[in-house]
């Protein structure tokens, strides 16, 4: 009789305990975006406006046609890499913010080797462009790493004031030894010749490789975060570092590892931008989006899967952010207001985790 | 209504009420709004970026604008030569740009004017308001366009007095308040009794320069209401002008030229009215200038001039009218501006 019930529970314990974590961690932060739009609606009304037009313009302009989608999409590429940035570290309990310096030099990087290596193969020059961009991001955030294991300084404020630096060296490699004598105007390096630019995904809509490219890294930072040992060790360390140093795991090793593998990832939405947007590096690279990575990251609640439909959707918010300012007649700030009410609620809804009884196997025993 | 609107899509690169390049060109649009037969579509903002190829494609798709004028120097290459192709019954007018037919798309036309002549007469009107004739000049870039001001804003200072110098000191961005605050401040300390700029947005420049009791001149649009007592006049954009002139053209079926250039004479540029610390003797000289520039063919270099390193830019009889191609790359400093392009 005994042996029986716990025969047949015993499987569907499991399965709870397996299943409920997971639910939870799709359910909460879909109910606090889900608030976050509802309490943006309350905002709108107290301004006239009408919430319903006001997300069917971003149904509209971001989500409806070939063309909302290649709104969409093309916005997506440098912001799946800037939030791995993010991410990344973030699973070692670091809160690194300045991947903007990763992008901008990463970008100068392809766009100074490519400009010299203009006449090599051009197989070889993109894969120079490719390597010299991640290493000069690695080398960036790496060191951001380096400087919190070697002399305890803290990430957050490093890598900020890192990104600053980055940006000035952008700037007087651009405007100075690296400038292209053309480029009256717009201080650029020298123009990449076709065979140097990354072209469009063949999906039907004008969306380059960037795209297909981030989605395939944040998959493998997955795949390493959550199936092998060196994720795992980053997991425990993240959890409690001195665990993870009695245990001899090799903490520091994995911090300047992660720090610098996020840093060459940002590293490569510059590459991305300068080849398949910009066609040179110049000061169009500082675009903001290392910091739209962090509100991503956070979002996803740095889980590399969770970043590709985040991404998806705020660079939908503003692919629509246009078409609102024109037919709404609300100014441009109007989606930075909506995601940073998004973005707070969503914090809020951390301290859910654990707290709801229905998320507990307990609550579904008879 | 009675044919189908025109539907007219500009695109800025910050604020629409920056008091400075963006305001002045919403001022424009606003014009055009005044039109008949004219729809007027404006986004605010846009990064030079893959985000103005979508707000261009936008504007076309979804509001069938026909004539887009995405207004920052830096959507030219690459964006608009990327989109245009794209949408050949689509009219891309974009400023400050070197169109060439070699080069570029037919549907493609680039538009600017002569506005280091309006710096010059604020180079006159500074030049008699400087008691310590020292003069000076926030500027953002050293590129072409804002050295060519700089120079001629000295310049018009120099033709009221020649021992006047003008310190330059260079942001390096187009849009960055703290350093445009610091480096009025550092003009300020070392003695700059006039103050003028080239920056995006010179709000701030205006307001910590008349806040040290220094003299102000504008620069793209009327920053008088900033500083009412120390502004002296201004360079300004006059592309209500342009704009309307342009719409009316297209409206008419005609075709407006692919690259077009014009000056003071030409209702591209206007200076401001001259603010109240402007002498008689000041206000006599300026409009003299004026009227001189009114005539077209200014030639703000003329040799025999050096640059402020020594070396040779206009031999003796040698000059450059304010048309001369030659002046946008310019890449020197003229003898008399303390500073350095590098």
């Amino acid at each position: 009789m005994t042996d029986t019930t716990t025969a047949s529970f015993a499987p569907r314990h499991a399965y709870l305990a397996l299943w409920l974590p997971r639910i939870e961690a799709v359910v909460i932060p879909l109910a606090a975006l889900i608030s976050g739009l509802l309490v943006f609606s309350l905002f709108l009304l107290a301004l006239g406006k009408s919430p319903v037009e006001f997300y069917s313009l971003i149904y509209k302009a971001g989500f409806s046609s070939g063309f909302s989608w290649k709104n969409t999409l093309s916005r997506v590429a440098p912001l799946l890499f800037a939030a791995l940035c993010v991410a990344l570290p973030a699973r070692l309990g670091l809160v690194v913010i300045g991947g903007e310096g990763a992008i901008v030099l990463g970008g100068l990087a392809a766009g100074i080797t490519g400009a010299m290596l203009i006449g090599a193969p051009a197989g070889i020059a993109m894969l120079m462009m490719v390597l010299m961009s991640a290493l000069v991001g690695a080398l960036w955030i790496g060191g951001v790493g380096w400087m919190r294991v070697k002399r305890g300084v803290n990430e957050t404020i490093a890598s900020l004031l890192m990104a600053y630096i980055g940006i000035a060296l952008l700037n007087h490699f651009v405007e100075g030894p690296f400038r292209d004598p053309a480029s009256l105007n717009k201080p650029s390096t020298a123009q990449l010749p076709d065979a140097l630019r990354v072209g469009d995904m063949p999906i039907g809509i004008e969306v380059h490789w960037g795209f297909g490219a981030g989605v395939v890294a944040c998959i493998l930072c997955w795949f390493i975060l959550d199936k092998t040992t060196i994720g795992f060790a980053a997991r425990i360390t993240g959890q409690n570092i001195r665990a993870a140093q009695v245990q001899a795991l090799p903490v520091g090793r994995l911090i300047i590892g992660f720090t610098a593998a996020g840093g060459a990832l940002a590293a490569l939405a510059g590459f991305f931008e300068v080849s398949a947007i910009h066609g040179a590096a110049n000061g169009s690279l500082i675009a903001g989006y290392g910091y739209t990575g962090i509100l991503i990251s956070f979002l996803a609640r740095h889980n590399p899967l969770a970043i590709i439909p985040v991404a998806i959707l705020l660079a939908g918010f503003e692919a629509s952010s246009g078409l609102i300012q024109r037919r709404m007649d609300l100014p441009d700030a109007t989606i930075l207001v909506l995601q940073g009410i998004v973005f707070v609620i969503l914090l809020l809804s951390e301290t859910l985790y654990g707290r709801l009884a229905i998320f507990r196997p307990s609550y579904w025993r008879v | 209504m009675a044919m189908s609107d025109l539907t007219v899509g500009f695109i800025y690169v910050g604020a629409k009420d920056d008091f400075g390049y963006n305001q002045a060109h919403a001022e424009g649009a606003a014009a055009v709004k005044a039109l008949s037969g004219v729809k007027v579509i404006e986004e605010e903002n846009v990064p030079e970026t893959v985000d103005v190829q979508n707000t261009m494609e936008s504007m076309i798709n979804f509001d069938g604008a026909t004539l887009l004028f995405p207004t920052s120097f830096g959507y030219f290459n690459p964006h608009i030569l990327e989109i245009a192709p794209k949408h050949e019954d689509i009219r891309f007018q974009h400023c400050g740009g070197l169109w060439s037919a070699d080069q570029h798309p037919g549907n493609v036309g680039s538009y600017f004017g002569y506005i280091g002549m309006g710096q010059y007469l604020n180079g006159v009107a500074a030049g008699h308001a400087s008691k310590s004739k020292k003069i000076g000049f926030v500027a953002a870039k050293p590129i072409p366009q804002v050295l060519l001001n700089i120079n001629a804003f000295l310049l018009g200072a120099r033709s009221v007095d020649p021992t006047i110098t003008c310190q330059v000191i260079f942001t390096g961005e187009w849009s960055l308040a703290v350093k445009e605050a610091e480096a009025t401040n550092a003009l300020a300390d070392q003695g700059c009794d006039v103050i003028t700029c080239h920056v995006d947005g010179p709000k701030v420049v205006m307001e910590t320069a008349a806040g040290r009791d220094a003299f102000v001149c504008g620069y793209h649009a009327n920053q008088s209401p900033l500083a009412p007592e120390k502004y002296l006049t201004g360079a300004e954009w006059n592309w209500a002008e342009v704009y309307t002139s342009m719409i009316k053209t297209v409206q008419s079926g005609g075709a407006v030229d692919n690259f077009v250039r014009g000056g003071l004479q030409d209702g591209f540029i206007k200076m401001s009215p001259l603010g109240p610390a402007v002498s008689d003797t000041a206000r006599n000289q300026f409009e003299a200038t004026k009227a001189e520039i009114m005539k077209g063919g200014f030639k703000v270099i003329s040799g025999p001039m050096k640059d402020n390193k020594g070396n040779m830019i206009a031999s003796a009889g040698e000059s450059f009218a304010e048309d001369d191609i030659a002046l946008e790359s310019m890449d020197y400093l003229v003898e008399g501006v303390l500073g350095s392009t590098s």
